[in-house]
């Protein structure tokens, strides 16, 4: 909201440039977001906090002007010449829902003449973005400005016979034409003025078109109501209707303004010598609330804000304020005046001294007390440890939490699938991010994906994060989760060694990961998966436990995500990873023994697995054997037809003394012998 | 037999010098003092000579084939150590020809920004805590006194997955959760990095940002505690020049609030388009923990008090790095990623 300089200087004096009076608000916690220079005029742009509504109404902010700078302010008397008639004769107010609407109070002026307002309350208006009307209505939002308190304009003679005003919940499917024209369907936790039986203005957020002030009107019911914020608040946005008068509401308003505000409205009516006042307020205010009154504690407000602020000082800023104090027992019985209901406990009186005070004067320390060790637990230097080995191959990515449904269909998830069993947002923003992912790899896919629409190739990315599923009571299970993926190669080079990313690439870093991690006997089980090449996918087992799944991506999950080049991907589950890894890491002596290495082709039937052959000659070879790698896998020529060859290269070596060629040899008769009872191996 | 000897050596030394491969030096010495070789040859007249003269004969004999072999001996380690220069010199490559290409990766800026405020904060005896994204409306909003139909509710539009549970809007619940757990012990020392997620999707928001957020409740913790621990923090993630300043502002859960602001990182404060000519930018928020808060999670706010504080993370990145635009953080586009 915009508020001009020279209109707020008839409230307070101000000797500072616009300018200053921003700066210092700002620092004194009323937001000034810019200066606009209009016309000799300074315009301040409001962005008030929510708790300081009350500085919607110009008179408020002045009061803060007035602290800061040590004046006083001044509130435009009230001078009304009222008539001889009796305002009861004219209408009568009931409250049928005082939890609603504390108070509301009327008052009526006659004979009034509907033209456009002045220029110079025109310019005002339009200064704080409200359009000029006419007069009666112009005058009630002149005054809302200036008092924040919200009020209303009947066009009496268009209220029915009965003149009686009803405040009260509107029942269910009741409706209501609103001065905007459209009509709005109302229930019943929604406030209504009604005057006999029909709903003539919807309470505190806008007026009803059937009584609205028109050049026709000759006389106005004023309404000065108190409405409660959240009653406001909720209808306001059920409704999608934010007004002027709603806004202020939904903040809280003064209960003690409203007459004020009905008084000064009735005034300037009569200043512009546009109406006859009648006599009295029609004021229904069932149960009158008192002020609230709060201690404050000197020694308190230094002992949170760790300053010395003396006594004097405190009441100082407290008076500045307009507080109404006395002392008792060498504290401060503050009297909170109601238009300031952000103020309810003592430590909100010390944020008032403290902004008044300047929260640059107060010291800048460090915490004392004995010191702390702070740190990362094991299972969070884990993941970090996860992160560090990660970035030196893959970039890290991050992508939002929630997926579009879409995607589990283009993972070709089958209808049963447990990770269809998702957690449902229930305002999603679209359609695209409604649910909480079960698993990393949508937006891994969708990454590579984007990427490569963008002509970046080659690409290796790794995400942590947390994925989601229902629970049938209490929260829903977060699971934290390690996904990669990889498309393309490692980049073209000169060297013509050209790397593939392809699953034994992927296996690889998997590999070495989990040794970093220091978790061993890692096996590798054939599985299908869905979003998986059937023949290309596998479950990572720890010990008995399920450590996550690695596979290239199936074509169709592919092409469903629009990517051409062969991908792979793996999940990993961190928690477990955490668990399966071995706490430390003990040392095992190195032999002084030589090593004896041996070579051994095999041909087998093409089905069987590295696995098999590995296990029986890790069997065979016993404890002598230390090392064996895999060193080629062929099949064509000089191996017949359903057939292939395996080559291991195998380490042999004692930490006890050197070994023998006879022992060596009886191992290798011992795995020859095994590989070909067990797989059906013969050499080569 | 001597004049002989002294002539074989003149012209053996002149070859020995002249020669310059191994095969030549070869056979020079096979040929001077080989078994069959011109000195051999030579020596074995002396069984001809008698007394002095075959003694003398004998003895410069000897001393001719030792220097000449002495000489090829040299000649040898020369030629070696040319041979080796010729062959390091054959062997020249192109030094400034790419390396081999190994995979390369990178940490995400949110996430080094997020470990770089952790390491400030553990360095302060700060312990790291985490909670579940998807929160309890009462540890999301009751507990942090910001109970139904509190105005401070439409600062965060939530995305709800039923009526009591919703996506965190910010990384305070954990403060509750952590408070609950360990009161009445103290000190409570904890900073809480974690997704939060507000339904806004525009050019500065996006509906998930990442937070940190601070906590320290301990006996006699002060307003001036908060401003000097926060100072330190902004001297060592900007760097020790760095001015800060503190507004007043309101968060249900902080009373007194603060904002933290900071000399622009692009203009030193002068006024730039980047701090809207201010000189200032925003970017914490932070007070003395409300009592109302203390009390929900189980600490007598007359006995302790505490101050919390929270950032956004991307925030602290874009100022950091020079990032323009919210949304290169989530779109993941490789020539960004590269550049960290």
């Amino acid at each position: 909201m915009g508020v001009s300089i020279n209109w707020l200087q008839e409230y307070v004096k101000i000797s500072w440039t616009a300018e200053e009076v921003a700066h210092r608000l700002t620092m004194a916690g009323i937001a000034i977001e810019g200066v606009a220079k209009d016309n000799g005029d300074s315009i301040l742009e409001l962005d008030l906090t929510p708790n300081r509504g009350d500085c919607l109404g110009i008179i408020n902010l002045a009061r803060e002007v007035a602290a800061l700078n040590g004046t006083d302010i001044v509130i435009p008397e009230i001078n009304i010449i009222e008539n001889h008639e009796e305002i009861n004769k004219y209408i009568n107010v009931k409250i049928d829902a005082p939890d609603l609407c504390p108070r509301y109070t009327a008052r009526l002026v006659k004979n009034v003449t509907v033209k456009p307002s002045p220029d110079w309350m025109q310019t005002r208006l339009l200064s704080a973005g409200i359009r000029p009307i006419n007069n009666i209505v112009d005058i009630t939002n002149y005054v809302m400005l200036e008092s924040n308190q919200p009020l209303h304009a009947f066009d009496y003679d268009l209220l029915s016979d009965a003149k009686t005003i009803l405040v009260r919940r509107a029942h269910k499917d009741e409706k209501i034409i609103t001065l905007d024209d459209i009509e709005r369907e109302l229930d019943s936790e929604m406030l209504l003025i009604t005057d006999n039986g029909r709903p003539a203005a919807l309470a505190g957020i806008m007026g009803g078109q059937n009584t609205e002030i028109s050049d026709q009107t000759v006389n106005v019911l004023l309404e000065s109501a108190c409405f409660k914020n959240t009653c406001i608040r909720k209808s306001s946005r059920k409704l999608a209707l934010r007004s002027d008068s709603s806004i202020r509401f939904e903040k809280g308003s003064d209960i003690n303004g409203v007459i004020y505000a009905v008084n000064r409205a009735a005034v300037l009516i009569q200043q512009l010598g546009e109406g006859e006042v009648v006599a009295g307020i029609c004021d229904c205010y069932p149960q009158p609330a008192s002020l609230a009154q709060i201690i404050l504690r000197p020694e308190r407000v230094n002992y949170l804000l760790g300053t010395s602020l003396s006594s004097v000082q405190i009441k100082d800023y407290i008076s500045r304020l307009r507080f109404d104090w006395h002392e008792e027992e060498g504290n401060l019985v503050v009297t909170i005046p109601s238009y300031r209901p952000d103020i309810e406990i003592e430590v909100d009186l010390i944020e008032e001294v403290a902004r008044l005070h300047g929260y640059e004067n107060i010291p800048a320390t460090l915490p004392g007390g004995d010191t702390t060790q702070g740190g990362l637990t094991s299972y969070q230097k884990f993941q970090d440890r996860i992160k560090q080995l990660m970035i030196s191959r893959f970039y890290e990515i991050i992508n939002y939490s929630f997926i579009s449904p879409r995607y589990l269909d283009m993972l070709l998830l089958p209808e049963e699938s447990t990770l269809r069993d998702v957690v449902r947002v229930a305002n999603p923003l679209s359609e695209e991010q409604s649910i909480m992912r079960t698993l990393l790899l949508p937006g891994l896919l969708e990454t590579v994906s984007r990427n490569l629409a963008r002509k970046n190739d080659n690409l290796a990315f790794f995400e942590i994060g947390s994925v989601f599923y229902p629970r049938s009571e209490g929260l829903p299970g977060e699971v934290l989760k390690l996904g990669a993926i990889v498309a393309g190669r490692l980049e073209t080079n000169w060297l013509k060694q050209e790397i593939d990313m392809d699953f034994y690439y992927l296996k690889g870093v998997v590999e070495n990961l989990l040794i970093k991690l220091g978790i061993d006997s890692i096996s590798w089980v054939e599985v299908q998966k869905p979003g998986y090449h059937p023949g290309r996918s596998a479950l990572i087992m720890g010990a008995d436990r399920i450590l996550g799944t690695m596979g290239e991506i199936h074509p169709l999950a592919r092409q469903n995500f629009d990517i051409k080049p062969r991908a792979c991907a793996f999940e990993l589950d961190i928690k477990t990873m955490f668990e399966l890894s071995r706490p430390r890491v003990m040392m095992e002596q190195i032999t002084r023994y030589p090593a004896v290495e041996r070579d051994l082709a095999i041909v087998v039937d093409e089905q069987v697995k590295a696995v098999q052959a590995l296990d029986e000659i890790r069997e065979s070879g016993g404890e002598l054997l230390k090392k064996i790698v895999v060193f080629d896998i062929y099949s064509g020529e000089q191996v017949p037809e359903g057939f292939k060859s395996m080559a291991f290269k195998m380490t042999f070596q004692s930490g006890e003394r050197t070994l023998t060629e006879a022992e060596v040899n009886g191992r290798m008769e011992e795995i020859q012998k095994g590989l070909s009872g067990k797989i059906g191996a013969t050499l080569r | 037999m001597i004049d002989r000897l002294r002539q074989i050596k003149l012209q053996t030394e002149q070859r020995i010098a002249e020669v310059s491969d191994y095969d030549s030096l070869n056979e020079i010495k096979i040929k001077v003092l080989g078994r069959k070789g011109e000195i051999t040859q030579l020596l074995r007249g002396l069984k001809d000579l008698v007394g002095d003269e075959r003694v003398e004969a004998g003895k410069i004999a000897n001393d001719i084939k030792n220097t000449l072999e002495k000489l090829v001996e040299d000649k040898t380690v020369e030629l070696k150590k040319l041979e080796m220069e010729m062959r390091l010199k054959s062997e020249k490559i192109d030094v400034s020809l790419p390396g081999m290409p190994l995979p390369n990766g990178s940490q995400h800026p949110i996430s080094r920004v997020a470990d770089e405020i952790k390491e400030i904060f553990i360095g302060m005896g700060f312990s790291v805590a985490e909670g579940p994204e998807i929160e309890t409306d009462y540890y999301n909003f009751e507990a942090l006194n910001i109970p139904r139909d509190h105005p401070a509710r439409d600062m965060q539009d939530s995305f709800y997955i039923t009526e009591e549970m919703l996506l965190r809007t910010h990384t305070s619940p954990v403060q509750v959760r952590t408070m609950e757990r360990l009161a009445p012990q103290i000190p409570v020392k904890i900073i809480v990095p974690g997704k939060v997620y507000r339904k806004d999707d525009d050019a500065t928001h996006s509906p998930m940002f990442n937070q940190v957020e601070g906590l320290l409740i301990d006996e006699r913790i002060t307003f001036a505690n908060l401003k000097g621990t926060l100072m330190l923090f902004a001297q060592k993630i900007f760097g020790e020049g760095v001015r800060v300043r503190y507004r007043p502002s309101f968060f249900p859960f902080t009373e007194p609030s603060a904002e933290m602001d900071i000399s622009c990182v692009h203009c030193q404060g002068k006024g730039c388009r980047v701090c809207s000519h201010t000189g200032w930018l925003e970017i914490l928020g932070a007070g003395m923990v409300n009592p109302r808060v203390l009390e929900y999670g189980g600490y007598d706010s007359e006995k302790v008090t505490g101050f919390a504080f929270g950032m956004g993370i991307e925030r602290i990145a874009m100022l950091k790095y020079g990032i323009n635009d919210l949304r290169l953080f989530f779109d993941n586009d490789k020539r960004f990623l590269t550049q960290f």
